[in-house]
């Protein structure tokens, strides 16, 4: 066949493949086009200034980092991040080259796609062209390069612990054959390339090699146009597939990326942006092993990417929505960065249980009026140790505090905020601003972490809002505290509220570091796991929370620690309840007798409380 | 302060045969600890909601059990769902997950 000709060549077999393209782009082109229409004017704005603003290049660096390298997946597990690096860079650079061969030697002739796909049916010897030789070898080696993915992707159906997986997600019938043509594409590609190259004698080193193999014993002749049909075929059904499965990842995570760049988040309600978010899922399943109910429960029906895929598809039940201990471990593991807490917390919402008018009942009621403001919470009432500490380490400092909620608050809002009752929150939130913008405050220290996050979110006080931990930082800081190091081992347990949802990860262990030797467990920082105790979750009993307690406290205990520290009244309830033979102390009780004066006294706050509970019993 | 109502209740007679059980056997089929109560009143003494009004966990429970729903239902209401009672039941009633099966029954009803 002569390139060099005006004509275009063309065989019927192209047509599985030329359809499929046709119709995926013009698919996403509509999709991509009707969703930016969809957004409101505020959020269009930001798209227009963002896209003529540096945000453009960084976005397509971070496409190029994520959607072709998937560097997050490498941290996660390498082998794992080789698997979607090969199939996704590998199969990109296959488009690239290609492209640039067909260009090269049909002497940068514009070609209908299908040609650099099925170069080598139409033109089947570029070895005696010049740069043939290179061409075939790159693009040979790309190949293999893309099959070692598609290996990897066969053997982690069987076993998927190499790659760095306990539980991958159970997949639909659609989701199923889209996976077996996207399985079968570059198989076939091989099969119909060393056909060729085994026929005419051509091809790179290993369609060259394959081809004359099985010359030696096989009729290969009479596969040639199947094989070419064939992979024509797969590429076709897969390219159909794409919009209605998990594959719609691929196009959609390009766009998520862009919008993410230029600003947009996630609204009180589902928005198209979340539309984007749900499509972008390519149900990879990390989030299922992040999941203590999975790992620890056995509850793997229910992770996030399962209720992704319902609200994707159809209504999602009951229990998928409940069931979840609002934790956010699987939202900083997301390779593709879904807002999975904000889509969880909308779901919620949709019912709401509780009246306009369900706490008429508070009223002429007050906070003490204050300096300092300490407030314990609901939370931190349960758990008088914590409170006192906090108080006496207050009080050695100079402070001028006072306990505004000494005789009871009313909640902060928050439990009920992850139980989805939004209005019934905004009601307890309201009454709650008052209070305590009446207390004339300059500055609210808090020792429950649930409360801190919903008070810095939601509450837009005026006076700066700080977690004992960090304040009694700052205390130290002006050597108004001073502490004395002992060989104590210290673990911290980062609560998901303060470490995850508040970003508080450093000053607790800046604190704890005065008093003595902090050791970091296996699963620390953005990874710390839940202790059970969550007010995110209600469908499970305290059976089941307590086995999750056991199992994060064996690991936070693992490295032999003397004490482990918590920061949240609710996480020291929880690990109290399931363990008696470790002692668990909240911050501010290690570090009040880390206090200079306290530190020879040979006086452990775990054989007070013990005393404290004898006495209640 | 509010009377925790560990005083002497008015006589009332009640007619168990009468009674409509509905929402008790539907709320201890969804969570079966809703029959561990013992009604020992941690909760009620716990209960932030309590400080403020007569709301009472463990009477909720009571009319609940004797069919007196709507009273059950309209008391569910005041609830904050802290949490605290959750901590403190010795029985480990799944408090938190029983006010949301009432409310819930609320809207179905």
């Amino acid at each position: 066949m002569n390139l060099h000709a005006v004509q275009i060549p063309f065989h019927p077999f192209v047509l599985p493949f030329t359809i499929g393209l046709i119709f995926l782009v013009f698919y996403i082109v509509g999709k991509w086009i009707y969703w930016v229409s969809q957004f409101s004017w505020e959020d269009k704005k930001k798209i227009i200034r963002g896209f003529f603003s540096l945000k453009t290049p960084q976005a397509i660096w971070e496409v190029f980092m994520e959607s072709l390298l998937h560097r997050k997946v490498f941290r996660r597990n390498a082998l794992l991040g080789y698997m979607h690096m090969s199939l996704a860079f590998g199969w990109f650079l296959l488009i690239v080259f290609g492209n640039l061969e067909t260009r090269f030697f049909t002497h940068g002739r514009i070609n209908p796609p299908y040609i650099p796909i099925f170069f080598e049916f139409f033109e089947h010897d570029l070895t005696s062209l010049d740069y043939g030789r290179f061409f075939t070898f790159t693009m040979d080696l790309l190949l293999l390069f893309v099959l070692s993915g598609v290996g990897l992707a066969y053997f982690k159906r069987f076993r998927s612990k190499p790659l760095g997986m306990k539980n991958t997600t159970k997949h639909s019938t659609i989701d199923r054959l889209a996976l077996t043509a996207l399985w079968l594409i570059f198989p076939l590609r091989l099969l119909a390339e060393s056909v060729t190259a085994g026929l005419y004698d051509a091809g790179g080193f290993i369609t060259n090699s394959i081809g004359t193999f099985m010359m030696t014993f096989l009729p290969i002749q009479h596969f040639y146009y199947p094989s070419w049909w064939a992979y024509s075929i797969a590429l076709g059904a897969f390219f159909v597939f794409i919009p209605f499965t998990r594959y719609m990842h691929i196009p959609t995570e390009i766009l998520l990326i862009f919008l993410r760049k230029y600003g947009i988040v996630e609204k009180a309600i589902h928005s198209t942006y979340t539309q984007v978010e749900l499509s972008s899922c390519s149900r990879c399943g990390i989030c299922i092993d992040a999941c203590q109910l999975g790992s620890d429960l056995g509850i793997v029906s229910t992770q996030s990417t399962y209720l992704i895929k319902s609200i994707r598809y159809d209504q999602p039940t009951e229990k998928l929505i409940d069931s979840c201990m609002a934790c956010t471990r699987c939202d900083q593991l997301c390779p593709v960065g879904i807002d999975i807490a904000s889509i969880r917390a909308n779901e919620r919402k949709m019912i709401q249980l509780f009246q306009e008018n369900s706490y008429k009942y508070i009223n002429g009621y007050e906070y003490k009026k204050a300096k300092v403001a300490y407030f314990a919470g609901c939370m931190g009432h349960l758990t008088p140790s914590v409170y006192k500490a906090t108080l006496a380490l207050f009080k050695k400092a100079g402070v001028d505090y006072n306990f505004i909620d000494r005789d009871g608050s009313i909640c902060c809002g928050r439990p009920l905020q992850l139980a989805g009752q939004e209005d019934a929150a905004k009601q307890l939130i309201e009454k709650n601003i008052k209070l305590i913008e009446n207390c004339g405050a300059t500055v609210l220290v808090t020792s429950c972490p649930i409360c801190a996050k919903v008070f810095t979110d939601s509450y837009k006080l005026k006076i700066p809002i700080y977690h004992h931990s960090q304040y009694l930082l700052m205390l130290a800081k002006e050597k108004k505290l001073k502490f004395e190091k002992s060989d104590l081992q210290i673990t911290y347990h980062d609560p998901c509220e303060l470490g995850r949802g508040l970003g508080v990860y450093d000053e607790p262990r800046e604190l704890l570091g005065m008093a003595g030797k902090l050791i970091e467990s296996a699963n620390s920082r953005e990874n710390s796991l839940c202790c059970g105790g969550s007010l995110g979750i209600t469908n499970i009993s305290h059976e089941q929370r307590n086995t999750i307690a056991s199992i994060t406290l064996s690991e936070l205990a693992a490295d032999k620690a003397d004490v482990v520290a918590t920061a949240c009244p609710l996480c020291k309830k929880t690990f109290k309840s399931a363990s008696e033979n470790v002692r668990i102390a909240d911050i501010s009780e290690i570090m009040l007798d880390a206090v200079q004066e306290n530190a020879n006294k040979i006086q452990s706050e775990f054989v007070q409380e013990k005393e404290i509970e004898t006495i209640h019993n | 302060m509010v009377n925790f109502g560990y005083t002497t209740l008015p006589t009332h007679i009640h007619d168990m045969d009468k009674a409509d059980l509905g929402l008790a056997d539907s709320i201890s089929f969804e969570d079966s600890s809703f029959n561990l109560c013992i009604a020992c009143g941690s909760c009620t003494s716990t209960c932030t909601a309590g400080a403020f009004t007569n709301f009472s966990f463990r009477q909720m429970c009571h009319q609940i059990k004797r069919g007196e729903n709507s009273q059950a239902i309209a008391e569910s209401e005041k609830c904050m769902l802290c949490g605290k009672c959750t901590l403190a039941c010795p029985r480990n009633v799944n408090t938190r997950n029983i006010i949301r099966l009432v409310r819930k029954a609320n809207q179905t009803i």
